[in-house]
C-alpha cells in the first residue's frame, strides 16, 4: 500500500511539468489570494502593534470620571496636585513619578502631499521619561521646559512634513522648535509631537488645567491600592487605567473596523480561490483520465490514486501560498502608513506587519484551500469505471 | 443567436467544471461589488458635499472653538448667501460604544444650509420651538429604537452639566434624505441648550465652526481668502476650505481605502480571469475534433470564433451579473458591517455599471484566445489529433 502511494504520487508530481500551462494557474490562484490575505491582515496587525505591543502595566493613565479618551478629559491644575499626592506613586528625590499632561491635536501637513492631518500634539511634565520609560531620545535632546521647544515621535517625523531636528514650525500664533527625535519601541507614542504642558497651556487657552495625569507605580499590584485611595478622596471625581488597557480601548473601533472587513474580504477570496483549485484539479484529473485507469487496471488501489491527486494539489498550493507569502512580505512589511483614530479624531502612524505567525496561518491556509479544492476531483479519479475510462477520449 | 443551443449544450456537458467556473466568478463579482460600497462608505460622502459651502475652522486645529460673533462678521463678507454654526458635542447614548455624531446648531440656519436633511413641516416647528428638541436621523431612531416624542439622555464627553448629570433631549422629529449616500446618523439640537449649561464654565458663545453658504460656487477660493483674512492676526485665526475639500481631507487622513479595495478587487478579477480562461482553453482542447467536424459541415472560422466567445460571455455573464445582485443585495439589506462606524455605506449605481463592463470585459478576455485557437484551426490536423 504505502509502497504504491509513494509510486503514485511520485509518478503525479514529477509529471507537473507536462500539465504547466493549468499548474501555474493554480499556483498563480493560490499565491493571489495569500497575498492579499497577507495585506489586508498585516495592517490590523500593524496597528495592533502600535496600539499595544509595549503599554506597561505599571503607568496608570488618570482622567476625568466618565471619559474613556485623554481628548474629552479635563482636570483643573488642583485635581492634577491631588493624584500627584496620592499616596502609592512611585517617588525619587524630585517628588512622585507623575506627569500631568495635555492632549490636544494641531493641524499640520503630511509629507506626502501638503493636506492637513490632525497631528497630536502631547504637553508633558519633566517626569514624562520617568512614567514611560521606554521613551527614549535618539536624536537632538529634550526640549528645554518653559520655552517653545518640541520633541518629535519617530513616526510622526517621518508620516509629516518638517519636523526634522533644527527646522521650526508655525501652529497658530506661536513658533516651535523641533530639537529632538523620540522612540518608544514602535508603540502609538511615537505618533506624537511633546512639548511642556506649561507652554502648551496658553497656547490652547487651557488656563491651568491639563486632560490627564500619567502615574508610575512601584509594582504591578499596588494598582488596586492606588486607584482605591484615589476613589476614597472626595475633593477628585477620576478614574484610573492601566497603560495596556487604556491603548487597547482606544483602538477598539478602527480595531474592529479592520478585522471585520479585513476578514470578509479573505473570507471571499478564500471561497473564490477554492472555487478555482477544485476547477484546475478537475482539469489536472481529466486530462488524465487515461493514465490514472491504466494504473488502477495495473492494480494500483483507489487510495493511492485520491492520495496522489491531494498530495499534488497540497504541493501545488504550498508553492502558491509560499510566493504568495514571500511577495506579501516583500511588498506590504514595514510599509509606514498612518490612520485617523476614530476616538480621538487625531492621526496614529504605524506599519504594516508581516509578522512569522501571519505567514503560517496564510501557508495553512492555502494548504486547507489545495486539500478542499483536491477533494472532489480525487473521488472522481477513484471512483472512475476502468473500463469507462479507458475508452474516454 | 440561434446557436445559443449549441453553446448551452456544450457548457452542459461537463456540468461540474461549469459550476464551478461560474461560482468563481460569482465570488469574485460578489467581492467586487462588496468592496465598492466599503470605497465609497470611506469615502465618507464626499461626492455629495455641497460645491457652494464652505467650512470655516480654527486654524490651530478643529478642537479649537471660535467666538460666536464670528458668524455676524462673516454674514457681512460680500459672496456669503447664509453662514450657520455647529460644536461636536460627542456625546453617547447609555454606554461608550453607542456614540454617534451629535452636534449643537442653530435650528433655522442650520436647516436652511443643508436641504437634503428633510424635516416635516410640524415636526420643524415642533423642533424651532422646543429648547430642548433635537432632530434624530432615520438611522440612528432605527439603530436605539426611539420615537418621535421620546424623551432620551445623552452622556457626555466633552460638555459636562454642571450638576454632571446627563443631558436630556426631546425628539421632535426625525431627518430622512431623498439622496443615496446621505448620512443618517447625527442629532441635532438647540445651541442655545448647550450655551447656557455651560456658560458658568467659562465655556459661553464658543462655536466649533461656521459653514458659509456662497452666492456663486466660482467665488468660493474668493470669499474664503476674505474670510481668513478678516481674522488673520486675531487671537483666533482660522481656516477656511471647500466642504469637498474638508471631507476629502478628512477621508484622506484615514488612509488611502480606495487604493487598497481597488488592488484587492483588481488581484480577484485577475485570478478568476486566470481560472476561466484555464478552463475554457481546456474545454476547447477536449471538443477539438468535434471543432473541425462544425467546420466540414461548413461552419465558417468565424462563426466558431463567435461560439466559443459566446461560451465564455455567457459564462462570465451568469456568474458575474448574480455575483454583482447579491453584492447589491448584502450592501442594501444587510447594511454597515460594522454596525454603525461607516454611514454612507452602499452601492452607487455607476460603480455598478463599472462591474457590468467588467464582467463583460472578463467575458471577452478569457474566451479570446482558445477562440482564436479555435477560429483558425486547420480541419486536416484537427481530425488527424486524435
Amino acid at each position: 500500500m504505502l509502497s504504491q502511494i509513494i509510486a503514485v504520487s511520485s509518478v503525479n508530481l514529477r509529471s507537473i511539468r507536462q500539465r504547466l500551462g493549468s499548474s501555474v494557474v493554480a499556483i498563480v490562484g493560490i499565491a493571489g489570494v495569500v497575498i492579499v490575505f497577507l495585506g489586508v491582515l498585516s495592517i490590523g496587525e500593524g496597528f495592533k502593534a502600535a496600539m499595544s505591543s509595549v503599554g506597561d502595566p505599571r503607568t496608570i493613565i488618570v482622567m476625568r470620571a466618565g471619559s474613556d479618551t485623554e481628548m474629552t478629559s479635563g482636570l483643573s491644575g488642583d485635581a492634577a496636585r491631588i493624584i500627584m499626592d496620592t499616596p502609592g506613586i512611585e517617588r525619587t528625590e524630585r517628588g512622585p513619578v507623575a506627569s500631568p499632561e495635555l492632549f490636544v491635536i494641531v493641524a499640520h501637513p503630511t509629507r506626502k502631499d501638503t493636506s492637513d492631518a490632525n497631528v497630536p500634539l502631547r504637553g508633558v511634565s519633566p517626569e514624562a521619561l520617568g512614567v514611560r520609560p521606554e521613551v527614549k531620545i535618539v536624536e537632538g535632546r529634550m526640549f528645554t521646559p518653559g520655552t517653545s521647544e518640541i520633541v518629535v515621535g519617530r513616526a510622526a517625523s517621518r508620516q509629516f512634513a518638517g519636523l526634522t531636528v533644527g527646522s521650526s514650525v508655525r501652529w497658530g500664533k506661536n513658533n516651535w522648535q523641533v530639537v529632538g527625535i523620540f522612540e518608544a519601541h514602535g508603540n502609538a507614542a511615537e505618533s506624537e509631537i511633546w512639548t511642556d504642558a506649561r507652554v502648551l497651556q496658553p497656547a490652547y487657552q487651557r488656563g491651568n488645567s491639563y486632560q490627564s495625569v500619567y502615574v508610575r507605580l512601584p509594582s504591578e499590584d499596588s494598582f488596586q491600592a492606588f486607584k482605591d485611595a484615589l476613589t476614597a478622596n472626595p475633593q477628585i471625581s477620576v478614574t484610573a487605567i492601566r497603560e495596556p488597557e487604556y491603548f487597547a480601548a482606544q483602538s477598539e473601533v478602527l480595531h474592529q473596523i479592520i478585522t471585520t472587513i479585513g476578514f470578509l474580504i479573505a473570507g471571499l477570496m478564500g471561497i473564490g480561490a477554492v472555487f478555482g483549485a477544485v476547477n484546475t484539479m478537475y482539469t489536472a484529473v481529466s486530462t488524465r483520465t487515461r493514465e490514472i485507469a491504466t494504473l488502477r487496471a495495473l492494480g494500483f488501489g483507489s487510495f493511492p490514486v485520491v492520495f496522489s491527486v491531494l498530495s499534488e494539489s497540497a504541493f501545488l498550493s504550498l508553492v502558491g501560498g509560499l510566493i504568495g507569502g514571500i511577495a506579501a512580505w516583500a511588498a506590504f512589511d514595514g510599509y509606514q502608513t498612518s490612520t485617523m483614530n476614530f476616538q480621538s479624531f487625531s492621526q496614529i502612524a504605524f506599519a504594516f506587519a508581516v509578522t512569522p505567525r501571519l505567514l503560517m496561518i496564510a501557508l495553512i491556509y492555502s494548504l486547507v484551500m489545495g486539500l478542499v479544492g483536491g477533494m472532489l476531483p480525487a473521488i472522481r479519479a477513484a471512483r472512475l469505471p476502468v473500463v469507462t475510462a479507458l475508452r474516454e477520449l | 443567436m440561434k446557436f445559443l443551443h449549441i453553446v448551452w449544450k456544450n457548457l452542459m456537458r461537463k456540468k461540474i467544471r461549469t459550476i464551478f467556473t461560474l461560482l468563481s466568478i460569482f465570488v469574485a463579482f460578489l467581492l467586487f461589488g462588496y468592496l465598492m460600497a466599503v470605497r465609497t462608505a470611506f469615502g465618507m460622502g464626499v461626492d455629495l458635499a455641497g460645491a457652494d459651502r464652505l467650512m470655516v475652522l480654527n486654524k490651530i486645529s478643529l478642537i479649537m472653538p471660535m467666538p460666536r460673533n464670528y458668524m455676524g462678521k462673516v454674514q457681512a463678507i460680500e459672496g456669503v448667501k447664509a453662514v450657520t454654526h455647529a460644536n461636536w458635542f460627542g456625546g453617547y447614548y447609555q454606554e461608550t460604544k453607542n456614540q454617534f455624531a451629535n452636534m449643537a446648531v442653530e435650528p433655522a440656519s442650520w436647516l436652511a444650509m443643508y436641504p437634503e436633511f428633510v424635516v416635516a413641516e410640524d415636526q420643524k416647528k415642533a423642533w424651532l420651538a422646543d429648547r430642548q428638541g433635537a432632530v434624530v436621523g432615520v438611522d440612528t431612531m432605527k439603530r436605539f429604537g426611539w420615537k418621535v416624542g421620546d424623551r432620551i439622555p445623552l452622556q457626555a464627553t466633552i460638555f459636562r452639566r454642571p450638576d454632571r448629570s446627563a443631558w436630556e433631549f426631546n425628539i421632535s422629529g426625525t431627518y430622512d434624505s431623498p439622496i443615496k449616500g446621505t448620512d443618517k446618523t447625527q442629532l441635532f439640537f438647540h445651541y442655545e441648550y448647550l450655551n447656557e449649561a455651560v456658560r458658568s464654565s467659562g465655556f459661553s458663545d464658543q462655536i466649533g465652526w461656521l459653514v458659509i453658504k456662497v452666492d456663486d460656487p466660482a467665488h468660493s477660493p474668493d470669499v474664503a481668502k476674505k474670510v481668513d483674512a478678516l481674522f488673520a492676526n486675531s487671537q483666533t485665526e482660522t481656516k477656511t476650505d471647500s466642504e469637498k475639500n474638508f471631507v476629502a481631507g478628512w477621508a484622506k487622513q484615514i488612509g488611502n481605502i480606495s487604493l487598497i479595495t481597488q488592488l484587492i478587487a483588481a488581484a480577484a478579477i485577475f485570478m478568476m480571469l486566470l481560472v476561466t480562461a484555464n478552463t475554457m482553453a481546456q474545454s476547447i482542447r477536449e471538443r477539438t475534433s468535434e471543432l473541425a467536424v462544425l467546420k466540414t459541415l461548413g461552419f465558417g472560422d468565424g462563426r466558431v470564433l463567435s461560439m466559443v466567445l459566446m461560451e465564455s460571455c455567457v459564462l462570465a455573464l451568469v456568474g458575474g451579473l448574480s455575483g454583482l445582485g447579491l453584492a447589491w443585495v448584502l450592501v442594501t439589506v444587510g447594511g454597515d458591517p460594522t454596525g454603525s462606524f461607516l454611514p454612507t455605506f452602499y452601492l452607487p449605481l455607476e460603480l455598478v455599471a463599472v462591474g457590468v463592463v467588467m464582467v463583460i470585459a472578463l467575458g471577452f478576455a478569457s474566451g479570446a484566445v482558445p477562440a482564436w485557437q479555435a477560429g483558425r484551426l486547420r480541419i486536416v490536423d484537427a481530425l488527424r489529433r486524435n
